[in-house]
């Protein structure tokens, strides 16, 4: 179950960091951008169809969101039956908080996500009365710029990879754990580092675009 | 010192327990704190009341026997038992919470003593290597290299009381198995029954009603014997290992 975990969450980070490079191409312009984003498509051509390697991957991963929460679930659950009487005092230990995000935490991303997605994937929501439709067009450049122009969309991203940041120090390393490679003490504190660096620039990476288009250095 | 105890009093297995406050005043910093507690005992029995029930053995901390959550940590703010803890880690005054050792595996059996024996029955389904018994064999004839003796040794400081199940927010027992199988899987006498050995801790484990762990690392904190948390990555190592053999 716990390795079910491990490898979903391995997966998933494997997948933003290459969703973040992606991201990051909004620096290099509309047509490096918009490119790329049809190159998503075409990848595979002509053994797959149109969008047949991008339907894989999704199907993966949607596979993999249902197997992580489904041992997130499971292992909440026996916690739950492994102490049903709490305790009265709770010491407030350095280990509490960070972990303690991971459940609700993780709640709080697949909502994000289920919004993400409908932001950028499947409706495509225009949230800037100041750029008309036909400007953005059919280029998810356009509409990236016209979305992050609008600054509370911009702090409720920014509020997610926070969420991602956290999830991601705790995951990282916890997975290294679960997978068995950090059994000495310098395994340990290496694989701790490595999830507070996977953390960081995760967060710092997925943040520069809306950054940037929000403060017009991107247009 | 003065101290304002706040103590678990809970008469049976199945009665309903609640927090009882008690007031001492002539605490000397020197006590440990059972003997503050045998103090609140003698002067709970010469006023014809039931003494607060507590598990205690050795008091030089090496029986696993005491442990109590004070303040909502096992065993206290040291890093040692709850026998080893004086009371000069509190200051004057201070209002100290002790509650049993919380899991549903570990039933209170009253006030603050709880059963135990699941711990026991994860080492007998196979923290141990079966070697015929006789006199001891020559030390040199088998070598193990220092580091791993050291590890080993370390590990093998596991003293069994509970409070990683007792600190862990899933009430798991992962470090107390980690360091069975850390301890033995150092050295060359562990080897032949490694590989089954942690597929059988952990169904029993699992059997008992424990949570899983999900790398918190509140048992390696709360530890009296400091047993790494890293033993708990090396667990699952060797789960990987037994799994790919189809054990």
């Amino acid at each position: 179950m716990k390795l079910l975990m491990a490898l979903t969450g391995s997966l998933f980070v494997l997948f933003v960091l290459m969703h973040m490079y992606g991201n990051l191409k909004v620096f290099a312009g509309q047509e490096a951008f918009d490119s790329y984003a049809h190159h998503l498509r075409t990848l595979g051509e002509p053994i797959l169809p149109y969008s047949g390697f991008l339907w894989i991957f999704r199907i993966v991963l949607v596979l993999s969101v249902i197997g992580h929460a489904y041992s997130a679930f499971y292992l909440w659950s026996k916690a739950h039956n492994a102490r049903s009487t709490r305790y009265a005092v709770r010491a407030a230990g350095a280990a509490a908080w960070r972990t303690q995000t991971m459940r609700w935490g993780g709640v709080a991303l697949i909502a994000f996500l289920t919004w993400h997605l409908m932001h950028f994937t499947t409706n495509k929501i225009n949230v800037n009365s100041a750029v008309s439709d036909a400007t953005i067009g059919d280029s998810p450049y356009q509409l990236v710029v016209a979305s992050f122009q609008v600054w509370w969309i911009t702090v409720f991203y920014l509020a997610a990879l926070v969420a991602v940041g956290l999830h991601l120090q705790h995951g990282v390393w916890s997975a290294v754990q679960t997978l068995g490679w950090a059994g000495t003490p310098g395994a340990r504190r290496i694989s701790q580092l490595l999830g507070n660096a996977v953390a960081l620039v995760v967060s710092i990476g997925f943040a520069l675009p809306p950054l940037f288009i929000m403060f017009g250095f991107v247009k | 010192m003065k101290i304002n105890l706040k103590i678990w009093r809970q008469a049976g297995p199945n009665a309903t327990g609640k927090l009882v406050t008690y007031r001492l005043d002539d605490v000397s910093p020197d006590m440990s704190f059972l003997e503050m507690l045998d103090v609140l005992n003698e002067q709970l029995i010469a006023k014809g009341e039931e003494p607060v029930e507590f598990d205690s053995d050795c008091r030089e901390g090496i029986c696993g026997m005491c442990g109590l959550v004070i303040n909502g940590e096992p065993h206290g703010p040291r890093v040692t038992t709850t026998c080893q803890l004086h009371m000069r880690s509190f200051k004057d005054c201070d209002t100290i919470t002790i509650e049993p050792l919380r899991a549903d595996p570990f039933p209170v059996l009253r006030d603050l003593v709880v059963d135990r024996s699941p711990l026991d029955r994860i080492i007998a389904a196979g923290g141990f290597i079966s070697v015929s018994t006789g006199a001891a064999p020559e030390a040199h004839a088998t070598p193990v290299p220092k580091k791993n003796a050291d590890r080993a040794f370390d590990t093998a400081a596991c003293i069994g009381c509970g409070a990683c199940v007792a600190a862990c927010p899933n009430a798991a027992a992962m470090l107390f198995i980690g360091a069975k199988v850390t301890h033995l899987g150092e050295l060359p006498q562990g080897q032949p029954e490694r590989a089954a050995r942690i597929v059988k801790m952990l169904n029993q484990h699992d059997a008992e009603g424990f949570g899983g762990c999900t790398n918190v690392g509140a048992c390696a904190d709360a530890c009296p014997k400091s047993i790494p948390f890293d033993v708990i990555s090396q667990l699952n190592k060797d789960l990987r290992t037994s799994l790919v053999r189809g054990l």
